[in-house]
C-alpha cells in the first residue's frame, strides 16, 4: 500500500525471522494531539520505572506546582516522580497498579491552574556528567513502554564503544501512533534531542528508524534530518518492514544494523543505543526549559471509545478521566489495555492512573476480538515458527508444566520478551506468553532455593 | 463514567489470529476430497462405505474413549474424522467393514486417546491401525480390486498393484528394468499418474493427492519441507539404485502410498519435529527407510513402516535439533551441546 521508496531513506540491512503480521488499526494518525486540561486529581505512583521505587518527599497538606519533585530515590537505577499538576497533597498511601503490584502513591488535588514550579531553571549540561545529572534529574524513563530510566541507559561504561544511537520510531503496536504524531509534530524536538545524546555520547553514527507502513513521518524525519548535515556524521532515517515486533529492541538493532544482540546482553554489546523518538523528543524540550517529565502522549481509541484521540495528558491522571476527556464510552467496555493489544496489560478498572510508560489506553467493547478457548496443543509449531527469537514457546509450556527447570534453561526461556507473536498465531488459544512468564517465574523459584 | 459490568483481564496478547485448530482440520478434510472421490470413481460405492464406517467408527471410539475418561469431548476439533479418512485411505476396497471398525478403534483408542488425545499420539494413528490391519488380516489388507471392476457385478475382479508386479517380476533389478512398461498388468505411466491401478483407496491417484497437498500449502497448513523431502530422497536414491531409468523411478514415486504418506501422513503435526532442521531429517530418514525396503525388504511396500519408525525418532530428533536462541554466540552453541541436558 504505502510502500513508496523514497530517496536518501536507508532500507533494512537484514531481515528478521518471524514475526506476525498483525493489523495496524493505526485509527487516531490523523488524529492531532489534545493536549488535556488540569484533571480534578492525579494519583503518582513511586514506582513508575524498572528499579528501585522512589520515597515520597513532600507531606500530605504540602502545595506543589507543576514540576516540583515529590519524590526521588537514593539509589543509582531509579528515576524521580515531579508534580504534574498545582495544588495540594491530600493523600500518600499504598496504591494498587494495573499490574496488581502495590505502590507507594501520592495523590494531588489539582487547583486547575496547572502553576509551574518556581524552581524550574533550564538545567546545565556542558559535560556529559552534567548532562546524565540533568538527565536523572528530568525523571525521563524510557517512552516506549519498558520504563527503563534513561539516565541509567544513557550512561555507557568506560571501555564500551557505541558506533550507533537508534532512533526507534517503529511503533509496531497495532493502534497507538504517538510516536507517530511526536514524528509529525514535534520533528525539530527529536532532531535537536537526537543532536545532544550524539554529541554528549560522542556517537558517530544516528538512524532513525520507522516502521514503512507511516511514509508521512518517514518524509518528515528526512526532511529535518538533511538540515542536520552540517557535519560529517550524517543523521540517517531507515525505513522498516512493518512487521509485529519490528519495534523491540533486538529486532530493530538487527534490522539497522544485522547485529545480533546475544541473549542476556544488552545493546551496548554490539555497540548499539536504541532510545525511543517521544524519549529524545522530550530531552531536547527538557534542555530547553528545565521542564521535567509531568506529561506525556497517550492514544485513547478502541471499539469503546467515543472519541478515539492523542491526548496529552498530565501523569497520574486517573484513566476514568481520561477516558471522558475522549467523550466517554460509546459501548460498555469489555476490556481495558494500558498499552497495545499486544504486549499490553488489561486492567480491572478505570480507577487507576497513568503511569509514564504507558503509551496507550485502549478499551475494548465485547466481541471486537475472537477470543479463543484453551485446547490441547497440536503441535503445529507456528508458535516456533513466528518466534523472532528463535525459541520454541510449546516446548517450553512442556517444560513449566512439568517443573523441569534444565530443560527450561536449555530452551533459553528467559530469553523470551513477551511479545506475544507465539499465542497471537496459536491455533489452539494456548496462553502462551502466560506459560512462558510461568517457565521463568519456576526457574527464578529455583534458583534462589539454591542460593539458601 | 461508572462501568456497567466487571471488565475482563488476561494475560497479553489481547489480539488473536484467526487460526483454529477446527479450521485447520477442516482444511485437511477438504485436501482429501478430491482423493477420495477419486477412490469412489475407480472403485465405486464401497469405498464410499468404508471410508464412512471408518470416520463414524473413529468419532464414535473419540466419543466414547473420552467420556469413559471423563474428558471434554473433542469431535468438535474435527480430528476424528481427519484419522478416519486417512484409515480408510490405507485400506483396499474389498475390505470387511467390521475389521475397518477395529482399525479405527485402535486408531483412536490405543494410539490416539490412551496417551493424551490430540497432539499427544506418539505415531501416526491411521499408520498404526493400518500395520496392526496388516499384521492381523493379512489376506484382506493385500487383496486389490481392479479398478471399475465395481460396474461389473459384485464379484469383483482382484489384480496385483503395481509394488507387487515389482517384486514378483524382479523389476527392481537393473537388467529387468527395461520390461517394465511391457510387464503384464502393470499400468502405463499416465495410468499411474491418475490413478488406474490397483491399489488402496486413497492412494491410488497421484493427481488428487497432489491437488490436496496444493491446497494445504496455500493454505499454510503444511510447509513443503516435509513433503519434497521425502519425495526427493526417495527418488534419488531409486535414481541411483535404477543407474538413472527415470521410468523406474517414476513408477516407484507414484506406485504404492509413498504421496499419500508424503504429503498426509509425514506431516502430521504432532509426529514430526517441529522445526524445520529436524523435519529435514526426519523427511530423509523416511525417504531412505521407505526406499530401503521397497529395494531390500520382503514386503513390496514401505511407507507406513517407514513413516512409523520415524515418527518414533522423533523426540530424540527434536533434542538434537533443538534450535539456539537468538544472537547466542557459536562458542556458546557448542558448550550447550557438549552438556548436553537430558530431556
Amino acid at each position: 500500500m504505502n510502500h513508496i521508496r523514497q530517496k536518501g531513506v536507508l532500507k533494512a540491512s537484514a531481515r528478521n525471522r518471524g514475526g506476525v503480521g498483525v493489523s495496524h488499526n493505526k485509527n487516531t494518525a490523523g488524529c492531532e494531539t489534545v493536549r488535556m486540561p488540569a484533571p480534578s486529581k492525579v494519583t503518582l505512583a513511586m514506582r513508575q520505572h524498572i528499579g528501585a521505587p522512589c520515597r515520597p518527599t513532600v507531606s500530605v497538606g504540602d502545595t506543589v506546582g507543576v514540576g516540583q519533585k515529590i519524590g526521588d530515590s537514593d539509589k543509582y537505577c531509579s528515576a524521580p516522580i515531579h508534580a504534574s499538576v498545582s495544588g495540594v497533597v491530600t493523600a500518600i498511601g499504598p496504591l494498587p497498579l494495573a499490574s496488581g503490584e502495590i505502590a507507594e502513591a501520592v495523590t494531588i488535588e489539582s487547583d486547575g491552574e496547572m502553576r509551574l514550579f518556581e524552581g524550574i531553571a533550564p538545567p546545565k549540561a556542558d559535560t556529559k556528567e552534567e548532562f546524565l545529572a540533568a538527565v536523572r534529574e528530568s525523571g525521563l524513563v524510557g517512552l516506549g513502554g519498558a520504563g527503563f530510566p534513561a539516565h541509567v541507559k544513557l550512561n555507557i561504561p568506560q571501555g564500551v564503544e557505541i558506533d550507533t544511537l537508534i532512533i526507534n520510531a517503529a511503533e509496531c503496536e497495532p493502534y497507538i501512533t504517538v510516536d507517530y504524531r511526536e514524528c509529525i509534530e514535534n520533528s525539530w524536538d527529536i532532531l535537536s534531542g537526537v543532536r545532544v545524546v550524539k554529541d554528549m555520547l560522542a556517537i558517530k553514527n544516528v538512524v532513525i528508524a520507522v516502521e514503512d507502513n507511516k511514509p508521512e513521518a518517514i518524509a518528515e524525519m528526512k526532511k529535518v534530518a538533511d538540515n542536520f548535515q552540517d557535519t560529517g556524521d550524517e543523521i540517517k532515517v531507515m525505513s522498516l518492514r512493518s512487521r509485529y515486533p519490528q519495534g523491540a529492541e533486538k529486532m530493530m538493532i538487527r534490522s539497522v544494523t544485522g547485529r545480533k544482540v546475544p541473549p542476556g546482553k544488552l545493546p551496548s554489546a554490539v555497540g548499539c543505543l536504541v532510545m525511543n523518538v517521544a524519549s529524545v523528543s522530550f530531552l531536547a524540550r527538557y534542555l530547553k526549559t528545565g521542564k521535567p517529565l509531568v506529561s506525556r502522549s497517550l492514544t485513547v481509541d478502541g471499539s469503546a471509545i467515543a472519541k478515539p484521540g492523542n491526548v496529552r495528558a498530565p501523569i497520574g491522571t486517573l484513566i476514568s478521566e481520561l477516558i471522558d476527556f475522549c467523550g466517554g464510552f460509546k459501548a460498555d467496555p469489555y476490556k481495558i489495555i494500558a498499552g497495545g493489544p499486544m504486549m499490553g496489560s488489561a486492567v480491572i478498572g478505570t480507577d487507576f492512573p497513568t503511569l509514564k510508560q504507558y503509551n496507550a489506553i485502549l478499551a475494548f467493547a465485547e466481541n471486537t476480538f475472537r477470543l479463543k478457548k484453551e485446547r490441547d496443543c497440536i503441535r503445529c509449531g507456528r508458535c516456533a515458527f513466528v518466534c523472532p527469537l528463535n525459541l520454541v514457546p510449546t516446548a517450553i509450556m512442556d517444560a513449566a508444566k512439568a517443573g523441569n527447570v534444565p530443560m527450561i534453561e536449555r530452551l533459553s526461556a528467559d530469553t523470551c520478551m513477551e511479545c506475544g507473536s507465539c499465542a497471537y498465531v496459536c491455533p489452539s488459544g494456548i496462553p502462551l506468553v502466560q506459560y512462558l512468564r510461568l517457565a521463568k517465574a519456576i526457574k527464578n523459584k529455583a534458583g534462589e532455593e539454591q542460593c539458601r | 463514567m461508572p462501568l456497567n459490568k466487571k471488565l475482563t483481564v488476561g494475560p497479553s496478547p489481547h489480539v488473536r489470529s484467526g487460526a483454529t485448530t477446527t479450521g485447520i482440520m477442516l482444511d485437511v478434510i477438504i485436501a482429501l476430497v478430491p482423493a477420495l472421490i477419486a477412490s469412489v470413481y475407480y472403485f465405486g460405492p464401497g469405498a464410499l462405505a468404508l471410508a464412512g464406517v471408518c470416520v463414524g467408527t473413529c468419532m464414535a471410539a473419540e466419543y466414547l474413549s473420552r467420556k469413559a475418561m471423563k474428558r471434554p469431548n473433542t469431535l468438535g476439533d474435527l480430528s476424528a474424522i481427519v484419522t478416519g479418512l486417512l484409515l480408510a485411505f490405507n485400506l483396499p476396497v474389498s475390505f470387511p467393514l467390521w475389521m475397518a471398525a477395529i482399525g479405527a478403534v485402535v486408531a483412536i483408542v490405543v494410539v490416539k486417546q490412551f496417551f493424551g488425545g490430540l497432539g499427544k499420539n506418539f505415531v501416526n494413528p491411521a499408520l498404526l491401525a493400518r500395520i496392526v490391519l496388516f499384521l492381523s488380516f493379512g489376506k484382506q489388507m493385500t487383496s486389490w480390486t481392479a479398478p471399475f471392476a465395481w460396474k461389473n457385478g459384485p464379484d469383483a475382479v482382484t489384480t496385483a498393484t503395481p509394488l507387487n508386479l515389482f517384486k514378483l517380476n524382479g523389476l527392481y533389478l537393473v537388467d529387468n528394468m527395461k520390461n517394465i512398461e511391457s510387464t503384464p498388468g502393470m499400468p502405463s505411466m499416465l495410468k499411474m499418474f491418475f490413478g488406474e491401478r490397483g491399489g488402496s483407496l486413497g492412494e491410488v491417484c497421484a493427481v488428487a493427492l497432489i491437488l490436496g497437498g496444493a491446497y494445504l500449502l496455500f493454505r499454510r497448513v503444511i510447509t513443503p519441507v516435509i513433503p519434497l523431502t521425502y519425495v526427493g530422497t526417495f527418488a534419488a536414491v531409486m535414481l541411483l539404485a535404477g543407474k538413472g531409468d527415470l521410468a523406474f523411478v517414476g513408477y516407484q514415486v507414484l506406485g504404492g502410498g509413498l504421496l499419500l504418506g508424503a504429503i498426509f501422513m509425514a506431516t502430521d503435526y504432532a509426529t514430526s519435529p517441529i522445526n524445520i532442521k529436524g523435519q529435514l531429517i526426519f523427511a530423509a530418514g523416511c525417504g531412505l527407510l521407505t526406499a530401503a525396503i521397497r529395494l531390500f525388504g520382503s514386503m513390496p511396500e514401505g511407507v507406513s513402516f517407514s513413516i512409523i519408525l520415524m515418527n518414533l525418532l522423533v523426540p530424540h530428533i527434536e533434542r538434537w535439533t533443538l534450535p539456539k536462541a537468538f544472537g547466542t554466540p557459536k562458542e556458546k552453541r557448542k558448550e550447550n551441546e557438549k552438556s548436553g541436558v537430558k530431556t
